[in-house]
C-alpha cells in the first residue's frame, strides 16, 4: 500500500530524513517510532504531498507520490500532529468543508457524515462550533474528518498528543475496530510506547533520518534481549535527551496548544 | 466550481459571525470622514472645488475595501497558525483553486463592508449624482476588491506569522491609501507625487467610484477597467505561482 525508496530530505545542510526505505502492506498497522527529531513528521509530509523530497521514490495506493499527486490524495487520509481544524465553524461544517473538497456530493456525504459522528460520539454536538470543543473532541472530529472519503490509508501523526487516558483509550480502540472492519491501512506515530504496542503489527524504530531495526513488538524485545517496548527503544536510541532543532519546547507548545485551543 | 465555492462560503460565514469586527472596521472611515471631510470642508469649498465630503466619500469607500480586502487576503496567514491551511493543501485540489476561492472570499467580504460604508455616508451627507451611478460605482468596488483581495493572498502565501504584520499595513496598506487620489484631487500636483499616484493601481479604483458617483472621471472609465483589469490579472498570476511553492 505504501512503498517508500531511498527516500531522502535535505533542509540546507541538515539532513532530515537520510536514504529510507520500508514498505507498508494493505491493512496493516504500522508504526514509527523515535526520538524527538527523528525524522517521523517530516517523512509523513512527503508522503502526504505537501513536502517535496530531495531524492527517492514514493508510491502510494499504486499512484507515484511525486507525479499523481491528485490520485495520492484521494487516497489517504491524515489526522495531524497539531490541530487543524475551523475554530469558527461548527463540527458539520469543517466535515461537510472536507467533504466538498473532496469531489463529493451531498447525496454521499450527508449520511456519511452523520455515521462518522455517531462513530466518534459527536453526533449531538454536530452543530456546535468547534471552539467550544475540548482537545479531546477535537481530535475525535479530526479522525472522522480523515476517514470521510473513505481513505485506503489513515495516517495518525502522534494523535494522542496531549490526551487523557480515556481518550487515548477510545481513540485506540476506534482505530483498531476501523482497521479490522473496513480494512484500513494505518501509519501512525506516538510516544506512548503501550499504545504502539498494542495497536501497531508491525514497528519501524527511526533514528537521524533512518531505520534502524523493524519488526514486530515481540521482534524487536527479542533482538535487543528487554521486556518492554520502552526498554527496547532506548536500548535503540540511545539515552541522550533530543530536541528538535530550532524549537525547543516545541512538543510542550503544541500541548498548550490543544489545552487551551 | 464546488471547490471554489466552498472556499468561498467559509469566508463569508467567518465574516458574517464576527460581527464586532464588521462594527469595529466601520470605525476607521466614520473617524476619515469625520475629522477630514468636516475638518477640511470649510477650505476645500473655499477653493472653489465644492463640497469636500462629496469629494471623500469615494476614497473612504476604497480605502474599507483596500484594508478589508488586505485583512481577509491575510487570514490564511492564521490557517497556516492554526493549522488550517494543511488541510486545504492535503485535499486533491490545485493550489489554484484553492487561491481563487479565497481571493473570491475575501473580495465579497470587502465589497459588502464597502456597501456598509456608503450607506454609511450616505446619512451622513453624502449625495451620489444618481441611483444609476451605483451600477458603475459597484462595479469598480467589485474590481479593487477582487485586486487587493488576491493581492493579501499573495502577500500572506509567503509569510509564516503575524509579526510581519505592521510591515504589511505600513509599507503597503497605508502608502497605497494616501498616495491614490482618496483625499485630494489629481490635477496640479508635484510632479513625484502625480507619478506615484499614477502607478498605484487605488488611484483608478478611487477614480472609478468617484467617476461614477459624480460623473467626472479624472483619467477615463476604460482607462480604469483597462489598468484595475491588468493589475487583477497580474496578481492572480504571481498569487498562483506564490501558492503553488508553498510547502507545509
Amino acid at each position: 500500500m505504501i512503498k517508500v525508496e531511498n527516500i531522502t530530505k535535505k533542509f540546507g545542510k541538515f539532513t532530515a530524513v537520510d536514504n529510507l526505505s520500508f514498505e507498508v502492506k494493505e491493512g496493516e498497522v504500522f508504526a514509527f517510532l523515535g526520538p524527538n527529531g527523528a525524522g517521523k513528521t517530516t517523512t509523513i509530509k512527503m508522503l502526504t504531498t505537501v513536502l517535496r523530497p530531495t531524492s527517492g521514490r514514493m508510491a502510494l495506493n499504486g499512484f507515484d507520490v511525486s507525479k499523481d499527486s491528485s490520485d495520492v490524495r484521494k487516497s489517504f487520509g491524515i489526522v495531524f500532529q497539531d490541530p487543524s481544524l475551523d475554530n469558527e465553524l461548527t463540527a458539520y461544517e469543517n466535515l461537510q468543508f472536507h467533504a466538498v473538497l473532496y469531489g463529493m456530493r451531498r447525496s454521499e456525504y450527508a449520511d456519511r457524515i452523520d455515521d462518522l459522528l455517531s462513530l466518534v460520539n459527536l453526533a449531538d454536538r454536530r452543530n456546535s462550533y468547534v471552539k467550544n470543543f475540548s482537545g479531546g473532541m477535537k481530535r475525535r472530529l479530526e479522525i472522522a474528518r480523515g476517514l470521510l472519503h473513505k481513505p485506503k490509508v489513515l495516517f495518525l501523526d502522534e494523535p494522542t498528543l496531549g490526551l487523557d487516558p480515556q481518550t487515548r483509550r477510545l481513540l485506540w480502540d476506534y482505530v483498531k475496530n476501523l482497521n479490522k472492519k473496513e480494512g484500513v491501512t494505518v501509519f501512525m506515530t506516538s510516544h506512548h510506547m503501550d499504545e504502539v504496542e498494542k495497536v501497531a503489527h508491525r514497528i519501524a524504530i527511526i533514528d537521524h533520518g533512518k531505520i534502524i531495526e523493524q519488526g514486530t513488538a515481540s521482534d524487536l524485545m527479542k533482538k535487543t534481549g528487554k521486556n518492554t517496548l520502552e526498554d527496547a527503544f532506548i536500548e535503540l536510541t540511545g539515552y541522550e535527551v533530543r530536541e528538535e532543532e530550532a524549537n525547543i519546547g516545541l512538543n510542550q507548545m503544541r500541548i498548550n496548544n490543544k489545552l487551551m485551543g | 466550481m464546488r471547490t471554489i465555492y466552498i472556499l468561498w462560503l467559509r469566508q463569508i460565514k467567518r465574516y458574517i459571525r464576527k460581527r464586532s469586527r464588521i462594527v469595529g472596521a466601520l470605525g476607521q472611515p466614520l473617524l476619515f470622514l469625520f475629522a477630514l471631510g468636516y475638518g477640511l470642508n470649510p477650505i476645500y469649498s473655499q477653493a472653489g472645488e465644492g463640497d469636500y465630503i462629496n469629494f471623500l466619500s469615494p476614497g473612504i469607500i476604497a480605502m474599507t475595501i483596500l484594508f478589508t480586502a488586505i485583512f481577509t487576503g491575510t487570514e490564511i496567514i492564521w490557517d497556516k497558525q492554526f493549522g488550517f491551511l494543511k488541510e486545504t493543501l492535503v485535499a486533491p485540489v490545485s493550489r489554484f483553486q484553492i487561491m481563487l476561492g479565497k481571493t473570491l472570499g475575501g473580495a465579497t467580504v470587502s465589497i459588502i463592508q464597502g456597501l456598509l460604508v456608503l450607506v454609511v455616508v450616505t446619512l451622513v451627507g453624502f449625495r451620489p449624482e444618481s441611483a444609476m451611478s451605483l451600477i458603475a460605482a459597484l462595479f469598480f468596488v467589485t474590481l479593487i476588491g477582487v485586486l487587493f483581495s488576491a493581492i493579501g493572498t499573495t502577500i500572506a502565501s509567503r509569510l509564516d506569522d503575524m509579526q510581519a504584520f505592521p510591515l504589511i499595513i505600513n509599507f503597503i496598506v497605508q502608502p497605497l491609501f494616501f498616495l491614490s487620489g482618496a483625499l485630494f484631487p489629481l490635477n496640479n500636483l508635484p510632479p513625484a507625487l502625480s507619478f506615484i499616484t499614477t502607478v498605484n493601481p487605488l488611484t483608478y479604483g478611487v477614480d472609478g467610484i468617484r467617476g461614477a458617483f459624480t460623473g467626472a472621471y479624472y483619467f477615463s472609465f476604460t482607462t480604469n477597467v483597462a489598468v484595475l483589469s491588468f493589475c487583477i490579472a497580474v496578481a492572480l498570476i504571481v498569487g498562483a505561482y506564490q501558492f503553488s511553492r508553498i510547502q507545509a
